[in-house]
Formats: structure tokens, C-alpha cells, sequence
């Protein structure tokens, strides 16, 4: 127990968890959208998020050909490099989420079977992404080179505003609003909130099922690809297996606010980044983990829905 | 290869060409009268105990593994997956609650056995109770709270206790941090047979008898009370509890009931490969056993077994393709699934349509 810590750190503290929660909000929307449609966890997005993170670093070594050596970029040619990194890696993302909903998803959509046939499927897709990124990889950490010259904005109350931070916190939120309002006001975002509602109805109305949950699995995997690309801004490095404990937390962030709820997903994410910042400062970094469970089953005990969660009348296996 | 008749499944899919072996095999049990099943179960368990012996002929040699020996294999993976697919499927098959966090129970057993059986004089097998009370104790603490709770929110509390106990594991100075727990005792000769690292075949006996004794266990259940109750709940768990089926009591029976098979099969594992660390109780295993329970066909005993001894069997079978050998493993999981989404020897369908062009 270090308590001082958090008298003295505590905005510095809390401007990070609020970076890294902002990533989880973003790949906890990966989970949460295609929990809404399909009543499904997919497993697979972690390993989504590790594609995106290769897409950044293939496309800063492999296509512009930098490296660790490189000297940090200015003006339009670094805005110009980051914004392609940020496009490959959100449509790499996109393109391998769609793929893994046609590859573990839609036949046993097709045939109407158990949800943990498609489970365990997504659990096999996700298996073979990951090894054959370690098989490709010879299981060697990839780091990406530093483009953005790490300088800050300066300090409020001991947190430092670096730009990296502030890219994060900025890019995400833009991201996050965008989101809620194609959701909410788009015809597509309409018809995929109709199908998270009922699948049936949605069909008898008209709605193009195995195009709205691919559309979903799309949006999904661009907003992971996006978190993959701030994650390998701000650590600059990646692992075949770099997608794990991420997606542990998404996930756990977004069964917090109330899984199939993207608002949900939003305080979720913010919460699990803040709980983990304070509870490594307080406790020690080893027990991070265990605080971040031991309070989601505290939340769940009182809401079985997590915070903002949907009335889900009956989800079981 | 023999096809059943023309069916077609609730939703319109034609299963008509699937081999359903599984209910021809209970077709052909039921019409046997009593002396003939009990000469058939003993037959096949006589065959069973002598497969560490399996792989000595020529022709047979292709099931030996290479760089683990095939009797090792036996026991672990394949022994103990079975043990541990049994008691995850009377939760995620038999009473259809989602559990990712299976291995907790397992890591409990074995540091049940490894504390106790370095800090005091006990042997396994004064071990073996303790170590199983205790996982079902932890499955009755962490089921009291959270069977409230439905589906995905289950599945991720058990996926944060089995994490939880992995990391208290590393982090405790009682259970050795990351260096886990080394030299554990062996277990103590029982029948004549010494437990030692050169004799797996003893492991594989003992690891046998508990596998029956837990299908004996499940085969009772399911046929009584709780058997039904655990049906009820998995088709509609509100209409159960409406027609006064107590869904708590008996979603915290199959929890602990699974939880202390896990256990038992902890306790004999850390005595048999003697060291435990907290990297052998990640999620992965979970994940596994899960698979291996979805695999063969969730909610029947043999589709477990068969799940469970495949998937163990298989990667230690291919593992001179040591690179891809995960990879393979995830092949088949999507394949598997895909082709037969019930399992390779799904649970027989209660709601069955009468066949008519079978006279």
C-alpha cells in the first residue's frame, strides 16, 4: 500500500489512465458492436488488434522505409506518414475483422447452431492468427520506429501533457463521437441497432442480415485498428501476442459499462484505464489484474448488467 | 458407413447426412439386457487399461509420440484432459453455463498438493480429499455470488477468477512466485505399483479409475434429480425455476461438482510431474478444455472423451511440425467446428421427428 503515490501523482496518474482507457474504449467498441448483433463474444479481436499493430509497423519500416535510426519527422511529412499508418492499420483491421466473421461466423450462423460452436470457432480463427503471426515473425517483439518527436505541452499538476497523450486522448474522442452519432443517426447505423434488437423483425423489414453484420464486424475492426495504431504510437513496440492481455481488458471494460451498450463501452473503458493506473501507483503493478477483476465482479454483483447495461432478458450458452 | 434418415432440425438444416453415430450406439445399448452391457463395460475397460501398452507392436508403433513417451502422453495431456473435459461438461453441457476459468480449479489441486505435500508429511493420497474439498469449497465461494449472473457475464467472471488465482500464485510468496513449487513428493505405491517418473502406466491406472469413477458419478446424476434439474435450467432457466426447480441450488451443485473434479485432477498432477509454476494455469488451458468439451460434443460423456483424447493426443502426435503446431491445432478447431457444429458425437436430440422411411 503507497498512498503517498497517489497524493502526488494523482492528475499525472489520471491523465494516463484516461490515455490508456480511451484505447480500451476503442477496442472494447470491437467487442460490444458485435456482441450487440450477433448475442456473440468474438474472440477474435484481440488478434485483430495485433494485426493493426503489424499494419502500423509494416507500413512505417516496409513501405516508407524507416527504421529505429530514423530522425523524427515535421510537418506535413509527419502528418502525412501517421495518417497512412493510421488508414493501413484501421483497414488492415477492417479487413481481417470481416474475414473472420466469414470464416468462424457465418456458416454456423447459417445453420442456426449453439453459440459455443461459433465460440470455440472464433477461438480457432484467433489461434491460427496468432501463430501464424509468431510463425512469421520467428516470435521476435517488432519495435516501430519513433516519427513523433515526443515533446510536451507542458505540465498542469504534475501531468505531463505529452504529445503522444494529448493524439490519443484527441484522435479517440473524435473517433468515439463519430461513432455514436453514425449509430444513432446513419441508415446503416439504424439498421444494425434494429438487428442488435431483433434479428428476426430486422429480416422481416427488410434488412440485409449478412450485410449489417458484416458492416459491423468492419466498423468493429477499423476502431481496433485505430486503438492498434495509438497503442503502437505511444509504445512503440509489438508482439504476436501483443493482442492478449489488451483484449482481456477491452473486454472486461466493456462487459463493465454493460456489454452490446457503445456508451456503456465508452465509461468501461475509462474506468478499467483509471482503476488500472491508480491500482499499479497503490498496490504494485503485479497486482493490477486482480484489483481490475475484483472490482468488475463487485459491479456486476450489484449490476448483473454491467453499469449502463441493456435488459437482456435471458443470454446463456 | 451407415447414414441416418432424412432429418431436418428445428431451424430447416438438413442433417440428414450426418453420421450419427452416437444415437445408434445407444440404440444398440438400450436394446442389451443387463449381463451383456456389464460384460460389454468391463470388455471395453479391460481394452482401455492395457492402451499404455498399445504402442509396443510394430504395426501399432505409429501412435508413439515423439519427444514425450507415448505412455507419459497418457496420462498428461490425455488422462487428465479427459478427467478435467468430464467435469467442465456437467457445467457447460449439462447444465449450460459458460465457464472460461476452469483451470483455477486444477491450479488449486495442484498447489493444494504441492504446499501440503512439501511442508507436511502427507501422502497423495491423504492429499487427494483435501485438495478436492478445497477446489469445491473455492467453486461453492466463487458460485454463490456469481450464478446470479447469466451467459457472457459469467463467462467473464470465471475467465477473471481463473486469472485472479494464477496471479495470486505469482505473486505469493507461500506458493514460490513465478518459480512455482519444486520437488513435490510422488505419490505413495498403492496395488504393488510404485509411482515413480519411469513408471507412467501406475499414473494412467489411477487416472483411469478416477475417470470412471466420474462417469459413473455423472451417469447417476443425470438419470436423478439433479440430472433433470441441470436439463431444465439449461433449455429455459426461468421456466424452471417457475415450475419450482430450485436453479440456484443446483447451478451451485454441477459448479462445485466441476470444480472438484478439477481439483482431484490438480492434486494427482503436481504429484506426478513434481514441479508446478503459475505459467502451467493460464487461460490457455481453459480455453482447451473448453474446446475439447465443444469438440466432441457437449453434454455427452463419450463426446467429451473422445473430444478430450483427441485434441490432447493430437498435438503431442504432430509435434515434429514443431513450429505450426498450434497453428494446425486452430485449423482444426475452425474446420471441426464448421463441418459438425454439434460436435464429433453430439448429445442425443430429445425433441426427435419421427422417422418414417426407417421400417
Amino acid at each position: 500500500m503507497n498512498f503517498a503515490v497517489l497524493a502526488d501523482q494523482f492528475w499525472a496518474l489520471t491523465l494516463t489512465g484516461i490515455s490508456l482507457g480511451l484505447i480500451y474504449v476503442l477496442v472494447s467498441l470491437g467487442y460490444t458492436m458485435v456482441y450487440g448483433v450477433l448475442r456473440l463474444i468474438n474472440f477474435a479481436n484481440s488478434e485483430i488488434f495485433m494485426v493493426g499493430t503489424f499494419a502500423t509497423v509494416i507500413m512505417s519500416t516496409g513501405v516508407f522505409g524507416y527504421d529505429i535510426n530514423s530522425e523524427t519527422l515535421h510537418g506535413a511529412k509527419l502528418i502525412f506518414t501517421m495518417l497512412a499508418c493510421l488508414i493501413a492499420s484501421m483497414l488492415l483491421s477492417g479487413v481481417a475483422a470481416v474475414l473472420v466473421e466469414i470464416v468462424a461466423y457465418r456458416r454456423l450462423r447459417a445453420m442456426g447452431t449453439n453459440r459455443l460452436a461459433s465460440l470455440i470457432s472464433a477461438i480457432g480463427v484467433s489461434i491460427v492468427m496468432s501463430e501464424g503471426m509468431r510463425i512469421l515473425t520467428h516470435s521476435r517483439p517488432r519495435s516501430s520506429p519513433r516519427l513523433l518527436e515526443k515533446w510536451s505541452f507542458g505540465e498542469i499538476a504534475g501531468a505531463n501533457f505529452r504529445i503522444d497523450t494529448v493524439l490519443v486522448i484527441v484522435s479517440s474522442l473524435i473517433l468515439f463521437f463519430a461513432l455514436d452519432r453514425f449509430v444513432s443517426k446513419s441508415r446503416l447505423g439504424k439498421a444494425i441497432r434494429a438487428v442488435s434488437m431483433s434479428e428476426e423483425t430486422s429480416k422481416l423489414m427488410g434488412i440485409n442480415l449478412n450485410r449489417v453484420i458484416s458492416a459491423t464486424f468492419l466498423i468493429g475492426g477499423l476502431l481496433t485498428g485505430a486503438a492498434a495504431f495509438f497503442y503502437t504510437t505511444v509504445y512503440e513496440m509489438t508482439k504476436y501476442n501483443v493482442g492478449f492481455n489488451l483484449g482481456l481488458a477491452a473486454f472486461t471494460a466493456a462487459v463493465l459499462g454493460g456489454i452490446g451498450n457503445i456508451r456503456g463501452a465508452f465509461f468501461g473503458g475509462l474506468t478499467l484505464g483509471l482503476i488500472e493506473q491508480f491500482a499499479s501507483a497503490i498496490l504494485g503493478s503485479q497486482w493490477k489484474a486482480i484489483t481490475v477483476f475484483v472490482v468488475l465482479v463487485t459491479v456486476l454483483l450489484f449490476k448483473p448488467n454491467g453499469i449502463f447495461g441493456e435488459a437482456i432478458q435471458q443470454t446463456r450458452v | 458407413m451407415v447414414f441416418s434418415a432424412k432429418r431436418y432440425s428445428r431451424r430447416g438444416y438438413d442433417v440428414s447426412e450426418e453420421l450419427n453415430l452416437r444415437d445408434q450406439g445407444a440404440a444398440m445399448w438400450e436394446s442389451w439386457n443387463r449381463p451383456k452391457r456389464v460384460a460389454f463395460a468391463i470388455g471395453v475397460i479391460f481394452l482401455v487399461a492395457l492402451l499404455p501398452y498399445a504402442a509396443d507392436f510394430s504395426i501399432t508403433s505409429v501412435l508413439n509420440t515423439p519427444i514425450t513417451s507415448y505412455q507419459s502422453v497418457l496420462v498428461y495431456p490425455v488422462g487428465m484432459f479427459v478427467l478435467m473435459a468430464l467435469g467442465l461438461n456437467i457445467v457447460v453441457g449439462k447444465s449450460g453455463m459458460l465457464d472460461l476459468g476452469y483451470v483455477a480449479f486444477f491450479a488449486i489441486g495442484a498447489y493444494t498438493q504441492g504446499i501440503l505435500g512439501t511442508k507436511t508429511g502427507l501422502s497423495t493420497w491423504e492429499i487427494l480429499p483435501i485438495g478436492t474439498f478445497l477446489a469445491m469449497l473455492s467453486g461453492l465461494l466463487l458460485g454463490l455470488p456469481t450464478l446470479r449472473l447469466r451467459g457472457d457475464y459469467l463467462a467473464i467472471v470465471t475467465l477473471g477468477f481463473g486469472e485472479i488465482v494464477r496471479l495470486v500464485a505469482l505473486n505469493s510468496r507461500e506458493t514460490g512466485g513465478p518459480n512455482g513449487i519444486t520437488g513435490i513428493p510422488n505419490p505413495t505405491p498403492l496395488f504393488g505399483q510404485r509411482f515413480t517418473l519411469d513408471n507412467p502406466k501406475a499414473y494412467f491406472w489411477i487416472v483411469l479409475v478416477m475417470i470412471l469413477l466420474v462417469i459413473w458419478m455423472i451417469r447417476r446424476l443425470s438419470v436423478r434429480r439433479p440430472g433433470r434439474a441441470w436439463e431444465a435450467i439449461r433449455q429455459d432457466e426461468d421456466v424452471a425455476s417457475l415450475m419450482g426447480v430450485p436453479t440456484l441450488k443446483y447451478k451451485l451443485w454441477s459448479f462445485s461438482i466441476g470444480a472438484s473434479i478439477g481439483g482431484a485432477a490438480g492434486v494427482l498432477y503436481a504429484s506426478k510431474i513434481m514441479v508446478i509454476a503459475p505459467d502451467m494455469f493460464t487461460l490457455n488451458v481453459s480455453i482447451l478444455i473448453l474446446a475439447c468439451v465443444v469438440f466432441g460434443g457437449m453434454g455427452n460423456i463419450w463426446g467429451v472423451v473422445l473430444g478430450a483424447t483427441l485434441l490432447a493426443y493430437l498435438p503431442e502426435r504432430i509435434r515434429f511440425i514443431t513450429d505450426a503446431r498450434q497453428l494446425v491445432f486452430g485449423l482444426t478447431l475452425v474446420v471441426v467446428m464448421n463441418v459438425r457444429p454439434d460436435g464429433l458425437l453430439p448429445r442425443k436430440k430429445r425433441e426427435k421427428i419421427a422417422v418414417k422411411d426407417k421400417e
